[in-house]
């Protein structure tokens, strides 16, 4: 199964629509409930950056019989420096995201806890695009 | 403890959610930043917090807990309370400080427990 969702730059109040029906898919297939709940946060976090720092994006989740794929990938500034922007506390966030309580610097680092494989590719002022996998059977988790 | 009668006791204001007055609530969490809540929060906890846009939503109903609580007597923004009627997470309001909200509460429920 496929599913796309669109995302765009600014727009907060997307933000969380794809993580909820993605929540309803997996809950209807009978997942174990602790790697749904695992799956929907760093699918909300990974949603909510590119809101807050791209211009626009797509989420992309493909459900295999044992796997969930999520890729989100936007057009936007791209991250300068992956390393440092995994680290918990850093935010380039503008006082505006700040304000509605995101913008901590614990986005990609919470993204991380909660899937079995994350991978980021970055050009800076062309896009991001962010894979996470998380494995149904909880492999390495 | 249920949602209901904490409702009761501390003489709160049910913005919308009423369907989810009926909540067990499990424990709480307090905090305005929504990766520390998304990160920390367990199921049926309550969230007490002075946020009040429509993002707070999103956050309670991924993670399904029992109920909001926003501090300092503010109110949802239009658009909460607007997408907050469709859904079961009650929102509901106090005029108490986040600090005092979640000292007093944690005695309800630790008496509650006892």
């Amino acid at each position: 199964m496929l599913f796309k969702f669109e995302l765009e730059g600014g727009n907060f109040s997307k933000v969380g629509y794809a993580s909820s029906q993605i929540k309803k898919v997996l809950k209807q297939l009978a997942i174990d409930p602790r790697i749904i709940k695992r799956v929907v946060v760093a699918l909300y976090e990974a949603e909510v950056n590119v809101v807050a720092h791209a211009w626009r994006g797509t989420v992309v989740a493909k459900l295999d019989a044992d796997k969930i794929s999520l890729e989100l990938k936007d057009e936007g500034p791209g991250i300068p420096d992956i390393p440092l922007a995994m680290s918990e506390g850093y935010s380039t966030a503008s006082e505006a995201v700040r304000e509605m309580g995101f913008g901590a610097g614990m986005g990609l680092p919470n993204m991380k806890k909660n899937v079995d494989e994350l991978t980021i590719e970055s050009q800076v002022d062309v896009g991001t695009t962010v894979r996470m996998v998380t494995w149904f059977n909880k492999k390495g988790a | 403890m249920k949602v209901c009668d904490l409702v009761k006791i501390l003489d709160l204001t049910v913005f919308c959610g009423e369907k989810g007055l009926d909540t067990e609530i499990t424990g709480g969490y307090t905090s305005d930043l929504l990766s520390d809540v998304m990160g920390h929060i367990e199921e049926n906890m309550l969230w007490i917090t002075m946020q009040t846009h429509q993002n707070l939503l999103a956050v309670a109903t991924l993670k399904d807990v029992a109920a909001v609580l926003i501090v300092n007597g503010s109110s949802p923004d239009t658009e909460t309370l607007q997408k907050g009627r469709e859904e079961a997470v009650p929102l509901l309001g106090t005029t108490l400080s986040a600090f005092e909200a979640s000292g007093r509460i944690y005695q309800l429920l630790q008496n509650g427990n006892e």
